[in-house]
C-alpha cells in the first residue's frame, strides 16, 4: 500500500478533552457560515482525504498550484483548496485571528488565520480549467466565489451529519480495511454515474492485475441531468450483489463538488485515492471533463509531468460492445466495423430511461436497469 | 497578471545546481524530439522520480492499536468485516 501523499496521513480532528476547552470559547470568537462544497473540504482536509493539506490554501501555495501544479513544497497538487469569503467580511477578521467554521448541518471547525489574499479569478479559471468560459460549470463556480481568500491551517470540532453514513469511510478506515482484507494492491475507480458494462468491463479488467478494487463515486453538488446520488449507490449495490465477489470489491463516497477540470482533477482524483490506500487508479476517456473543453485524453496525457506522484494510473481507451465478438471491446481489439458496435453513450442510456425502455443487456446489468427505470425522476433536476 | 509575470514568478522557485558539462551534453542530445524542452526539466523529473522511489511504501503498522481497533469495530458494525 502506498504511503498518504506527502508521506503522512492528516488528521486534525481535536481530541475530546481539546473540544471541551474550544466549546467554552466559541461564542466569543468570530464566525464565518459555510456553503456545501466547503463543508466538504474542511471534513475531507480534517480527515487526511486531502493529504498533506493542513488547511486551506495560503498565496503561496495557490500560486504554486496554478503555475507548477504543485504545492509550494513541490509536493504534486493539481486543484485550488481556496476558502473564499466577501471582501467586506474580511475586514472583519485579522492574520493571527481564530475563526469559527460552521454550517447549520452540523459542522464546526476552527481556523487559525495565517492569511488574507485575492487572487484574479478570471486568471485563477485559465489556469485551472483551461477556459474562462462561463458555460464551463467550474468556470461558473469560479466566478461566484467571494473576491478575498482566507488561509491557515483548520481543526475539526465536529462532523456535518451526512447521509450514507454506511459509505463514509475515511482514508484511516480505508486503509485499515484494504489491510485486513490482505490487500497490497488496490485501483480506485472514480464515478458520478450508475454503472453499465463498459464501467463494469475495465473495472474487472483493471481487478485482474490487483488485489481489490474500490469504488468511489462522488457525491456533492452536480450538474443538472447528472443521476442523483442515492441511484448511483443503488446501482452499484445491485452491480455489485451479483456480480461481484464480496472479497475483492469494496465501496464507499468521496464527499466532494466535481469541479470538471479535465486533466487537472485527474491527477487531483488520483491523490485523494492514493490516500484512501490506492495504488492504481482507472484513468478512462475524458475523465473528468465537460462538453468538449479536453482532448478525450489528455486526461491521461498529464500523468507524464508526475514522476513522484505515487500512485499507478491504469489508461483505458472507449469500449463498445461488438455484436460479432460477442463481448465488450475496443479499437485495439475489435476487427469489425462500427455497424457491429453499440455504444456505452451516456446520452442513449439517459434518452433509454426518460422514456422508460430498458436498456439492452449489452448495455447495463438487468438488475441495474430496472433499478433505475422505477425511480419517477432519477436526475439531478435543480 | 500577465504570462511574462508568471513566467519570472516561475523562475524564481528555481535555483541551480552544478553538472558536469559532458552529461549535460548528453543529457541535451538525449531529449532531442522528447517532450522535455530543457535539460533542467530533465534532470528535475528524473530526480523527482528517483527522490519518491524509497518513500513509496506504507510502514508496517502506521496507527496506533487503539485506533486500529475501533475502526475495525466500526468496520464490522458497518458490515465490511466479518
Amino acid at each position: 500500500m502506498p504511503r498518504p501523499h506527502g508521506g503522512q496521513l492528516i488528521n486534525r480532528s481535536l481530541k475530546k478533552s481539546e473540544k471541551a476547552k474550544m466549546f467554552e470559547q466559541i461564542n466569543e470568537l468570530p464566525q464565518i457560515e459555510l456553503r456545501s462544497d466547503l463543508i466538504n473540504d474542511v471534513e475531507n482536509i480534517a480527515n487526511g482525504v486531502f493529504s498533506p493539506l493542513e488547511g486551506f490554501f495560503n498565496q503561496n501555495d495557490l500560486e504554486s498550484c496554478l503555475l507548477e501544479k504543485r504545492l509550494s513544497n513541490d509536493i504534486p497538487w493539481t486543484i485550488p483548496i481556496i476558502l473564499d469569503i466577501p471582501e467586506e467580511r474580511s475586514k472583519d477578521i485579522q492574520e493571527d485571528d481564530e475563526i469559527i467554521l460552521h454550517n447549520n448541518n452540523g459542522l464546526l471547525a476552527v481556523m487559525k488565520l495565517e492569511e488574507k489574499y485575492n487572487s484574479d479569478k478570471k486568471r485563477l479559471a485559465q489556469y485551472v480549467f483551461g477556459t474562462t468560459d462561463t458555460n464551463h460549470p467550474g468556470v461558473a463556480r469560479v466566478f461566484t466565489l467571494g473576491d478575498s481568500f482566507i488561509g491557515g491551517k483548520i481543526e475539526l470540532i465536529s462532523e456535518a451529519k451526512r447521509l450514507y453514513e454506511k459509505y463514509n469511510l475515511k482514508p484511516m478506515e480505508t486503509r485499515i480495511l484494504f489491510k485486513e482484507k490482505g490487500w497490497r494492491t488496490v485501483v480506485g475507480f472514480q464515478t458520478r454515474n450508475p454503472p453499465h458494462i463498459g464501467h463494469e468491463y475495465v473495472q474487472k479488467t483493471a481487478l485482474t492485475f490487483v488485489d481489490g478494487i474500490f469504488i468511489n463515486p462522488v457525491i456533492g453538488k452536480k450538474k443538472i441531468g447528472d443521476f442523483r446520488d442515492d441511484i448511483i449507490l443503488a446501482s452499484y449495490e445491485e452491480l455489485m450483489k451479483h456480480y461481484y465477489l464480496k472479497e475483492r470489491a469494496v465501496m464507499s463516497i468521496l464527499n466532494f463538488d466535481m469541479r470538471y477540470a479535465g486533466p487537472r482533477e485527474a491527477i487531483f482524483h488520483a491523490i485523494v485515492r492514493k490516500n484512501f490506500g490506492c495504488s492504481h487508479i482507472i484513468i478512462g476517456r475524458d475523465h473528468a471533463g465537460v462538453g468538449n473543453y479536453y482532448d478525450p485524453y489528455a486526461a491521461q496525457d498529464i500523468f507524464e509531468e508526475f514522476p513522484d506522484l505515487g500512485i499507478f494510473p491504469i489508461f483505458f481507451k472507449s469500449f463498445f460492445y461488438c455484436k460479432r465478438c460477442g463481448g465488450v471491446a475496443n479499437e485495439k481489439t475489435c476487427p469489425h466495423s462500427e455497424t457491429d458496435h453499440i455504444s456505452f453513450s451516456g446520452t442513449q442510456i439517459r434518452k433509454l430511461i426518460c422514456d422508460k425502455e430498458l436498456p439492452p443487456e449489452e448495455i447495463m446489468r438487468p438488475e441495474v436497469a430496472k433499478l433505475i427505470i422505477c425511480e419517477e425522476n432519477p436526475f439531478v433536476s435543480e | 497578471m500577465s504570462e511574462k509575470k508568471d513566467e519570472e514568478k516561475k523562475r524564481k522557485k528555481f535555483t541551480t545546481v552544478s553538472i558536469p558539462t559532458p552529461l549535460f551534453r548528453k543529457v541535451e542530445e538525449r531529449i532531442k524530439d522528447t517532450g522535455f524542452t530543457s535539460v533542467s526539466s530533465y534532470v528535475t523529473y528524473v530526480l523527482r522520480e528517483i527522490v519518491t522511489e524509497g518513500e513509496k511504501e506504507e510502514e508496517e503498522h502506521p496507527f496506533s492499536e487503539e485506533d486500529e481497533e475501533r475502526v475495525k469495530e466500526r468496520l464490522r458494525r458497518l458490515g465490511y468485516l466479518e
